[in-house]
C-alpha cells in the first residue's frame, strides 16, 4: 500500500515535470529580424507595411514593417503597439495604403477598415463597412469597395457598393450601389471606376467596370470589359489597366486596357486585349510589372509566369523580371510592390495560405537582395515616407 | 459471502463466446453479491467462468445475446445447473432469501479478445449520462477532440492523429456514415439512450463481424441500452428530466415492453433544447504583466432544438437472434462561428434531419456454420442558411441516401480455430446541391486461432471496391483497396495476468463526395489516402476477492502510423481557392496508458480510480522544403490525459473527473503565433439512486468546469466557463 503511494507520488512528480500549465495569454508578440544592407538614413521612402491577411476565421490579420532606415524586418507590430483592442487586428486583411499621415488597414472579415498613424501604428480609429475589400484615396475621402450593397429583393443577387468616407471625421458620407462583389477601385479626376468581379455568382460572373461619378456618389455607366474583373490601375498616360481573373477553367486570365474614346470625351473604352494571364500588377515608370497563377488541372501544379509589360506600346517586353533564377523558390507569389527610390521589387508568398509566407526582395536587374519569414498570407503593401 | 456455481456447456460454434463468460445472475440490485469460479481450469469446455462481478457489472452485448439464447435453446441442459445454483443460493447460511434468478446477464472475462476495447459502461457511463458521446470519448487514451463549443458545436474525434475520417463510427454495430464530408459530428448522439461506448484500435477483436468493420483505422462502437427485464415483469417505463446552464431543458422516455418470451421492445425519445447562450473571455496581459484587455461575452446564435427516436424490436429464435431497428433525429440549431475582432455574431443556420432504418439477423445455421445479415437505409437532409446581411447569402441543401447491406459468414473449423468471410455493398447518393453517387462493395475474410489460454490470433484482409459515377465533367476513377492486418496476443503465464499483445494494420478513406466533386475545390482523381498502424501492448492487473484493494490493471501500448497520400487542401494561386491532393504524409509515434484502480473500503464504501495518458508526436513529413516539415501537425498536443475518480455508498455516486489537453499548436508551423495553451477542466457530480415504493428514482447534480477555466479547443471557439446541470429519472 505505501509503496502504491510511493509510486503514484513519483508518477505525478514526473507529470509535473513534463505537463506545463496554463499561463496568462500574452499580448501577440513583436519580432525584429535583421536585413542584410544594414542601416540607410538618407532613404526615402522610410520604410514600407506589408499586411498579412491570414486564413479566415483565423483573425490572424498581421502588420509587418520593413524599416528601410535601420535595417529591420519587424514581424507582429500591431497588437504591440495597440494591446488593448480586443481580439487584435481581425480575420482576413484585404488592403492597405497611407493618406496623409495614417494608414488605413482593410479587413475583410472583420468588416472594418482600422485606421492608424502611419508612423507610430497606434489605433486611432475604425470604420464598419461590412465585406469591405479595396480602400483609395481622393480630395480627404476614402472609397471603399464592399461585396455587399444595399438589401434587394432577391437575396441571392446582392449588388456590392462604394462606401464614401470623410477621412477627417471617419464617418461614411456616402455610397453607391454597383456591379456584384466589386474589386478593386481606381480614381481618375472626377470618376471612380469599379471592376467588379461576380465572383459568388460563377459561372454566371460580372463583366463590367461600373463608373461612378464622385461628387453625386452615382454610378454613371457600366463598362462592359471581361468576366471576373479584379484588378484596376491607372498609368501616367490616362489608361486604365484591368485584370480578369477568368473563370478558372476554359477562360484564361488577361488584362485589359482602357482609353479614352477620343481627346474630348470621357467615356472610357476597352482598347486593347492582352492576352497576357495577370493576377497581380504594379506599374513603375513605364513598366507594368505582374505575374500570374493559374491552376492546371492536368498538371495538377500551378503555373507561374512573370512579365512586363511597356505600358505606352502595350507590349510584352520581358517574360520575366527575376533573373537569378531565385523565382523557383516562390510556392505561390501574392503580392508585388516596386519601391519608387530605388526600383527595389518586392515579391510576397503565401506558401499554402495556412503558414508563415516570406516576403523577398530583388534588385532592380532581378536579383535577389534577401528573403524574410513574414505572417500568414503576406499580401498587400505599401510605402512610408519620410 | 455467497457463492454461486453455474454450469455452463461449450457449445462448440458459440466458440469463446461460451468458454469465456462468467455470470451475473441479477438485473437486480445485487448489493454485495459476488460470484466466484468453482472450477480452476476456466478456459475448458463445459467449465465454469471465472469472474468477479460487483454490482456494476458491465455487459458485453454479443456475450450476453449468446448466452441468453443458449439459455432460451437448451434450457434442458442448463436447468440442472440454475437449479443447481438455486439451491447453493438458498442454502448459504446468513442469506435469508432465495432470490430467483431472473435473466441472465454474461460479462467477459479480461483475457478474451486479443486487443480488448476501452469501454465506458455501467456507473461510469451514468455519471456521464446528461452529456453527448464526444464528451464520454475524452476518457478515452488515443483520442482527440476538435469541439467547437457549447450545446450545439460541432464535435469531431480523431484517433491517434490519423484524422476524423479513418474513424469508423457504429451505432448497434452499423457504421453511421456520410459520404459527403466523411465526418460523423459526435455531438448530435445523445448518451441517454447508450448503454456502452467502446473504442478499439484497429478493429473490434471479433472475425465474425461484416466486412466494412475491417476497414477503419479505429472503431468506436455505441451500443443502445437492452430491454431487460426483471421476473415476472413486461414493462418498464423510465421519464428523465435535465435542466441546467445556457437554458438547457432535455426530457427522455424510455419504455421497454416483453412482447414475449423471446421478443421484447423498446422505445426512447429525447426533446432537447437550449440557447446555447454562455459567458465567454478573452484576456491578454503584456510582457511586463499589465492588462491588455479583458473582455467578457456571451456566445450567440448557439442555440439548438432537437428532437431524437429511437425504436427496437429485438427477438431471440432457437438458434439466432433478429434486431430491427429505427432511428430519426431532427434538429435546428445556429452555428456559433468564431469570434474575431468586431464579429461577436453569425448569422449561420443548420437544420439536420438524420433518418435511418437497420436490421439484424444472426443464425447458426450448424454447428459449424454461423451467418449475420445487416442492413441499413438512411437518409439524411441538412439546409444551411447564412442569414448574415454582411457576407453573400446561402441557402443550401443536401441530400444524402445510404442503401446497406452486410452478409458475414463464421465457420468454426475447430474449438480454436474459425474462419470468416463477409460481403457488404453499399450505395451512397448526394442530391440537390451537386447530385453524384457511387456504389461501394467491401469483401472480407479473417480467420482466429487460439491456443490453449494463452495464445491468441487474428488475421484479415479486406477488398474495397469503390464504383464511382459516369459524369460528364470531371469522372472519377473507380478505386480498388487492398488492406490486411494481424492481431496477435500472448499470455505467457498462468499468474500473474500478464497479457502482450502486438498488431499490424492497413486502412484507408476513401475521398468524400466533398474532395472529389466540390464546385471547383474537388478534384476526381483522388487516391484513397491511406494508413498503417503498428502497435505493441501490455496489459497487466491483479483482482482479489477480499480486502481493500480489489482490482488494479495497467495497460500501455506503444505505436507508430503513418498516414500517406494524405488529402489536403491545396490552394489554387488565387485567392481562397483551394483544391484537394494526396499531398500530405505524417508519421505519428506514441504511447497509450490507462491505470484502473478499485478498493472497497469497510462501511460499504467502494473507490475506482482510472487514468488515461497519452502521448503523441505527429509530424509532417510531406516535404523538406516546407517550413513546416517534421513539426507536429495541428491541434494534436504531446501530452494527455484524464482521471476518473469515483466513489459509490449505498446508493450515493460521487464522480469526480478531469481532463488535461497539453499545449499544441493550431496551425502547422510549430512558431509562437500559432501556440495553443493546454486547458484543463474539471467535473464532478453527485447522483442519489432511492426507492419510493415501487418507483426507482435517481438525482442527479453536475457541475462542469469547476475552476471556470476560459479556454479555446480549437482557435477563436471559446468554450463554456464553469457550468451547472441538474437531473431526475424516475422509473416504473
Amino acid at each position: 500500500m505505501k509503496r502504491l503511494l510511493y509510486y503514484i507520488v513519483v508518477s505525478l512528480m514526473l507529470c509535473e515535470t513534463v505537463l506545463s500549465c496554463r499561463e496568462d495569454e500574452l499580448v501577440v508578440p513583436t519580432e525584429y529580424d535583421l536585413l542584410p544592407g544594414g542601416p540607410d538614413t538618407e532613404c526615402d521612402p522610410i520604410g514600407m507595411y506589408l499586411l498579412n491577411e491570414g486564413n479566415m476565421g483565423s483573425n490572424k490579420a498581421s502588420i509587418d514593417y520593413v524599416d528601410f532606415r535601420n535595417g529591420y524586418y519587424i514581424r507582429n507590430l500591431y497588437a504591440e503597439r495597440n494591446p488593448t483592442v480586443i481580439k487584435e487586428l481581425g480575420d482576413v486583411g484585404n488592403d492597405i495604403q497611407i493618406y496623409g499621415s495614417r494608414l488605413y488597414a482593410v479587413i475583410n472579415c472583420s468588416h472594418k477598415v482600422e485606421v492608424m498613424d502611419a508612423r507610430t501604428l497606434r489605433r486611432i480609429g475604425q470604420i464598419d463597412i461590412p465585406n469591405c475589400r479595396y480602400i483609395k484615396f481622393s480630395r480627404n475621402c476614402a472609397y471603399v469597395t464592399s461585396y455587399v450593397g444595399p438589401v434587394q429583393m432577391d437575396p441571392d443577387a446582392q449588388a456590392g457598393a462604394v462606401f464614401q468616407v470623410d477621412t477627417a471625421t471617419l464617418q461614411i458620407t456616402g455610397k453607391c450601389t454597383v456591379g456584384y462583389q466589386p474589386d478593386e477601385l481606381e480614381i481618375m479626376g472626377e470618376y471612380i471606376y469599379v471592376a467588379n468581379s461576380g465572383g459568388y455568382r460563377a459561372p454566371n460572373y460580372d463583366r463590367t467596370i461600373s463608373v461612378v461619378e464622385r461628387y453625386g456618389m452615382k454610378q454613371v455607366q457600366k463598362i462592359p470589359v471581361g468576366i471576373n474583373l479584379h484588378r484596376i490601375r491607372a498609368d501616367k498616360y490616362g489608361k486604365l489597366w484591368v485584370t480578369s481573373r477568368g473563370d478558372y477553367n476554359g477562360i484564361h486570365s488577361k488584362l485589359f486596357v482602357l482609353e479614352r474614346e477620343s481627346k474630348w470625351s470621357n467615356n472610357m473604352v476597352v482598347t486593347d486585349t492582352l492576352k497576357i494571364p495577370c493576377t497581380e500588377m504594379c506599374i513603375y515608370g513605364d513598366s507594368l510589372y505582374f505575374y500570374s497563377t493559374e491552376w492546371s488541372n492536368a498538371l495538377e501544379r500551378n503555373t507561374i509566369t512573370y512579365g512586363i509589360v511597356d505600358v505606352r506600346t502595350k507590349e510584352l517586353v520581358s517574360t520575366s523580371f527575376i533573373t537569378d533564377g531565385t523565382e523557383a523558390d516562390i510556392e505561390i507569389p501574392y503580392g508585388i510592390n516596386i519601391n519608387p527610390a530605388n526600383g527595389d521589387i518586392y515579391v510576397t508568398d503565401a506558401k499554402n495560405y495556412v503558414s508563415s509566407g516570406q516576403l523577398h526582395c530583388y534588385s532592380h536587374d532581378g536579383k535577389r537582395k534577401w528573403s524574410v519569414r513574414t505572417g500568414d498570407i503576406p499580401a498587400h503593401m505599401t510605402f512610408l515616407y519620410k | 459471502m455467497t457463492k454461486i456455481v453455474l454450469r455452463l456447456r461449450d457449445y462448440g460454434q458459440c466458440g469463446d463466446m461460451v468458454k469465456a463468460v462468467s455470470i451475473v445472475v441479477p438485473v437486480v440490485r445485487l448489493g454485495g453479491l459476488e460470484i466466484f469460479p468453482q472450477s480452476k481450469k476456466c478456459c475448458d469446455p463445459g467449465c465454469v467462468a471465472e469472474k468477479r462481478i460487483r454490482d456494476n457489472f458491465f455487459i458485453d452485448r454479443n456475450a450476453a445475446y449468446m448466452i441468453r439464447y443458449q439459455l432460451l435453446s437448451k434450457y434442458f441442459v442448463l436447468g440442472l445447473s440454475l437449479v443447481a445454483a438455486l439451491t447453493a443460493y438458498g442454502k448459504e447460511p446468513g442469506d435469508s432469501t432465495a432470490r430467483s434468478l431472473g435473466e441472465v446477464v454474461v460479462t467477459a472475462q479480461s483475457y478474451k479478445d486479443v486487443i480488448p476495447a476501452q469501454t465506458l459502461k455501467g456507473a461510469e457511463l451514468d455519471a456521464l449520462r446528461s452529456h453527448n458521446v464526444a464528451d464520454a470519448l475524452r476518457f478515452f487514451s488515443g483520442i482527440q477532440l476538435k469541439d467547437y463549443g457549447g450545446v450545439g458545436g460541432i464535435k469531431t474525434v480523431n484517433i491517434r492523429s490519423m484524422g476524423t475520417n479513418h474513424m469508423g463510427v457504429y451505432y448497434n454495430g452499423i457504421e453511421l456514415g456520410n459520404a459527403q464530408n466523411g465526418q460523423v459530428d459526435l455531438g448530435k448522439y445523445s448518451l441517454e439512450n447508450i448503454e456502452a461506448v467502446s473504442l478499439y484500435n484497429g478493429q473490434k477483436s471479433d472475425i465474425f463481424q461484416s466486412a466494412r468493420e475491417f476497414g477503419s483505422a479505429g472503431s468506436i462502437y455505441l451500443t443502445t441500452r437492452f430491454p431487460t427485464f426483471k421476473e415476472g415483469q413486461t414493462s418498464r417505463l423510465r421519464v428523465g428530466l435535465r435542466a441546467g446552464s445556457f437554458d438547457l431543458f432535455d426530457a427522455s422516455v424510455t419504455f421497454d415492453y416483453k412482447l414475449s418470451r423471446n421478443v421484447s421492445f423498446s422505445f426512447n425519445g429525447e426533446w432537447l433544447t437550449s440557447s446555447g447562450k454562455y459567458k465567454f473571455r478573452y484576456r491578454r496581459v503584456t510582457p511586463s504583466g499589465e492588462l491588455a484587455y479583458d473582455t467578457t461575452a456571451v456566445r450567440q446564435n448557439g442555440d439548438i432544438d432537437a428532437v431524437r427516436f429511437e425504436a427496437g424490436v429485438h427477438g431471440f429464435l432457437p438458434k439466432g437472434r433478429w434486431k430491427a431497428f429505427v432511428y430519426h433525429y431532427n434538429s435546428e440549431r445556429g452555428v456559433p462561428g468564431a469570434i474575431v475582432n468586431n464579429v461577436w455574431r453569425r448569422g449561420e443556420r443548420l437544420w439536420d434531419r438524420n433518418t435511418f432504418a437497420q436490421g439484424m439477423f444472426e443464425y447458426d445455421v450448424s454447428r459449424v456454420w454461423s451467418l449475420k445479415v445487416n442492413t441499413k437505409y438512411a437518409y439524411d437532409y441538412t439546409r444551411y442558411v447564412n442569414n448574415d446581411d454582411k457576407l453573400i447569402h446561402v441557402d443550401n441543401i443536401y441530400k444524402q441516401k445510404e442503401v446497406y447491406l452486410s452478409w458475414a459468414n463464421r465457420f468454426s473449423i475447430l474449438p480454436n480455430w474459425e474462419w470468416s468471410a463477409a460481403y457488404d455493398f453499399q450505395w451512397n447518393g448526394l442530391s440537390e446541391y451537386t447530385s453524384v453517387h457511387r456504389t461501394t462493395h467491401w469483401l472480407s475474410t479473417a480467420t482466429a486461432f487460439s491456443l490453449g489460454d494463452c495464445f491468441k490470433m487474428q488475421a484479415s484482409a479486406l477488398a474495397t471496391v469503390v464504383n464511382e459515377e459516369r459524369r460528364d465533367r470531371d469522372e472519377a476513377p473507380d478505386k480498388f483497396k487492398f488492406t490486411p492486418g494481424v492481431f496477435m496476443s500472448l499470455k505467457p503465464l498462468r499468474r500473474p495476468n500478464l497479457v502482450l499483445r502486438a498488431f499490424f494494420k492497413q486502412s484507408y478513406r476513401m475521398p468524400t463526395f466533398n474532395d472529389l466533386y466540390y464546385t471547383d475545390m474537388g478534384n476526381a482523381y483522388l487516391k484513397p489516402e491511406s494508413a498503417t498502424q503498428y502497435n505493441v501492448g501490455v496489459l497487466y492487473d491483479i483482482s482479489r476477492n477480499a480486502g481493500l484493494f480489489r482490482f488494479f490493471s495497467i495497460g500501455v501500448d506503444a505505436y507508430y502510423n503513418e498516414v500517406k497520400d494524405k488529402i489536403v487542401a491545396y490552394p489554387k494561386g488565387q485567392q481562397f481557392r483551394w483544391t484537394m491532393l494526396n499531398l500530405g504524409r505524417v508519421r505519428i509515434r506514441g504511447i497509450d496508458a490507462n491505470a484502473h484502480l478499485t478498493f472497497r473500503l469497510p462501511g460499504e464504501v467502494d473507490l475506482t480510480g482510472k487514468l488515461q495518458y497519452t502521448y503523441q508526436e505527429a509530424i509532417d513529413v510531406t516535404n523538406p522544403a516546407d517550413n513546416y516539415y517534421r513539426h507536429q501537425i495541428p491541434y494534436i498536443p504531446w501530452n494527455s490525459f484524464s482521471v476518473i475518480a469515483m466513489g459509490g455508498w449505498r446508493g450515493w455516486t460521487f464522480n469526480y473527473s478531469f481532463i488535461y489537453t497539453g499545449y499544441r499548436y493550431n496551425q502547422q508551423e510549430n512558431i509562437r503565433y500559432n501556440y495553443t495553451q493546454p486547458w484543463y477542466t474539471s467535473d464532478i457530480s453527485l447522483m442519489k439512486s432511492f426507492r419510493v415504493g415501487r418507483v426507482e428514482m435517481r438525482a442527479t447534480a453536475e457541475v462542469n468546469n469547476l475552476f471556470a477555466q476560459d479556454y479555446d479547443v480549437i482557435l477563436n471557439y471559446p468554450m463554456p466557463k464553469r457550468n451547472y446541470r441538474f437531473g431526475l429519472t424516475i422509473e416504473i
